[in-house]
């Protein structure tokens, strides 16, 4: 008999649950037809406030945020909990930004973010470069989805990839079928359970640990006794790397295709303001799961190895195991995988429409009619979940890990020509192709460079910065991305203004001022029309 | 689609108001101390733990009064 039997069991059944709601999400809110992209990948751009909060909730909150997030702060103790004022700033900083967004795609029918870069500056090789950064940015974020799925069947004890591929299998049939209306109804699922199971642990685990005084006296012990000694605190050299990071995260999420993707799907910008407005409470539960990784190091949670290395991403299922009764792990381990679930499927569907809008309709078949496109993006949205199959079968882990490092920080780089186009026509789109080169070169040299002497490796260490590889006499580290996208907007802007002073044309902006204010009402017409045609 | 008499505008001054929930959290000095305790939390944590709520109340705040003041400028210009 299986030792884990119990756990096996209810976390299959979640899962038989959550399919059977991903096949039937296709007849929720039907469409006279599905057969277009905007209903496969938007689900019409028809959702209300309330399935928007729980859409981007669901979307933005990933299984490897709830199982990497606790693990940061039990490998690295208060620098991890840069994630706490991260998840909280983010939603304020992008609340008067992502209703223009918004406004203009929904204006010129935009699907993805290349597309409103390429109608507000006229050059589809700059669409491009945003296109393919938003794919290689994604790519590695589904294969870490996957990692928290594979974190937890190894504490389960299932051996091999088999349950891994038949559980993405069965996401990239559902999704395929029903395209973004899948993953917005399981969402429900996944953020009822994340609420509850998390509601449960806090009250739960503490106290069989000891109670949070004893939790943070023998942390703050532990982490006096490791470099660099400071106890649960801060240094004077990471202060400005906790800051930046927070920032830095918090400007470049709502870049990544899969959340603008769940920006777009929504009805007016009042449920965008609505939604964002709430999502923060997510950021409350966020830093609940945190604590959870002191919890563990209090509780005294080894991290299992995989491959001959430690995998600090078991401890939060570990955790779970060995003071949860069998059926509550159980439930636990279903919502970490529920949670991978809803994520993944948006994230595929989002550069599958960058792939199909930015390359295939720019590049393949320019007058490809609707429905091709969105036959065009299903079939993508399958190819990208088998590439990040193939990430872990064929790749370490590392590697995915190490890669969705890089892609925090190359997405970032599509900062100027996404948010600061929404505000200004100035930049040239000269210079924001150079501004994107030197952003990416300066970023992954930056990584390169940063060795993690704790792994023992001599590149690709982590996103902190030591200034003084720039022989600055300094302890100060910064988050490489910030430093990389303040070198792209310096770029941005010399290039313009040699681009202006050599009088190179300015590509044609087909967007105007009032289409960044353009409301539900403003459409209603047209939407119209185009149900009655 | 018509064009409106008056060029629209997202500009509000109640907006200013979401700089306090993203300013305050990147203010590390303020936070990087352990006393005073909370409930066994050193401040470091307890303190941090209240930018999420803060991120709701100002921009629930944010949105309720610049629509009030959206729409009482819509009706001085209708009536």
């Amino acid at each position: 008999m299986h030792p884990h039997q119990t756990e096996l069991w209810i976390t299959v059944a979640f899962f038989a649950l959550v399919a059977v709601v991903g096949f039937a999400a296709v007849r929720w809110r039907r469409p006279p037809h599905l057969h277009s992209l905007e209903e496969w990948s938007l689900a019409g751009r028809g959702f209300g406030s309330w399935i928007g909060w729980f859409m981007l909730g669901g979307d933005l909150y990933t299984a490897y945020t709830f199982v990497a997030v606790p693990a940061l702060l039990y490998g690295a103790g208060a620098l991890g909990f840069y994630a706490i004022p991260y998840t909280a700033i983010e939603y304020p900083l992008v609340f008067l930004i992502l209703i223009r967004l918004w406004s203009v795609c929904r204006t010129h029918n935009y699907v993805t973010p290349a597309d409103y870069v390429r109608g507000r500056f006229g050059s589809p090789t700059l669409a491009l470069v945003i296109a393919v950064t938003g794919v290689v940015a994604t790519m590695p974020y589904i294969a870490l989805n996957l990692i928290g799925i594979e974190a937890v069947l190894q504490v389960i004890g299932l051996p091999g990839h088999w349950p891994l591929i038949i559980a993405f299998a069965v996401l990239a049939a559902f999704t395929y079928r029903s395209g973004l209306r899948a993953p917005a109804l399981i969402a429900f699922v996944k953020d009822a359970l994340i609420y509850l199971m998390i509601i449960v642990a806090i009250a739960y685990i503490p106290a069989k640990v000891g109670g949070w005084d004893h939790i943070f006296t023998v942390t703050t012990a532990h982490f006096k006794a490791v470099p660099p000694h400071t106890g649960n605190l801060l240094t004077s050299d990471n202060q400005l790397l906790y800051a930046t990071l927070a920032f830095g995260s918090a400007a470049a999420i709502f870049l990544y295709p899969h959340a603008i993707t769940g920006v777009l799907s929504t009805r007016s910008r009042e449920v965008i303001k609505r939604s964002l407005a709430w999502l923060p409470v997510y950021s409350i539960v966020l830093g609940l799961i945190a604590l959870l990784g002191l919890v563990a190091l209090a509780a005294g949670i080894k991290p299992l190895t995989s491959g001959g290395k430690p995998n600090t991403n078991t401890i939060i299922p570990s955790l779970f195991e060995t003071t949860f009764p069998h059926w509550l792990a159980g439930v636990a381990f279903a919502t970490i995988i529920i949670g991978a679930l809803v994520p993944s499927a948006v994230m595929s569907i989002a550069a599958a429409n960058l792939f199909t809008r930015n390359i295939y309709k720019e590049y393949l078949r320019k007058n490809a009619p609707e429905k091709e496109q969105a036959t065009v993006s299903k079939i993508t949205s399958l190819a990208v979940k088998v590439g990040a199959i193939l990430f872990i079968l064929l790749l370490q882990p590392q590697f995915s890990i190490n890669l969705q490092l890089i892609g925090g920080v190359i997405i970032l780089q599509t900062l100027p020509a996404v948010f600061m186009g929404l505000y200004t026509r100035w930049p040239h789109r000269a210079g924001l192709i150079a501004g994107w080169v030197a952003g990416m070169v300066a970023g992954v040299w930056m990584l390169y460079v940063t060795p993690n002497p704790a792994a023992h490796v001599a590149h690709w260490g982590n996103s902190a910065f030591a200034l003084s590889h720039l022989g600055i006499n300094t302890g100060i580290s910064l988050y490489t991305g910030f430093i990389a996208v303040l070198v792209n907007i310096a770029v941005v802007a010399l290039v313009t203004l040699a681009a202006r002073a050599l009088r190179l044309p300015d590509g044609a902006d087909e967007t105007k001022a009032g289409d960044y204010f353009t409301d539900e009402n403003d459409m209603a017409p047209a939407v119209k029309e185009a149900a009655v045609a | 689609m018509s064009e409106s008499p008056i060029a629209r505008t997202d500009r509000n001054p109640w907006h200013w108001l979401l700089l306090i929930p993203i300013i305050l959290p990147l203010l590390t000095v303020v936070y990087n101390r352990e006393t005073p305790m909370l409930f066994g939390f050193p401040f470091f944590f307890w303190f941090q733990m209240l930018f999420a709520p803060l991120a709701v109340v100002t921009s629930v705040t944010v949105f309720y009064l610049s629509r009030r003041s959206r729409r009482s400028a819509q009706r001085r210009r209708e009536g």
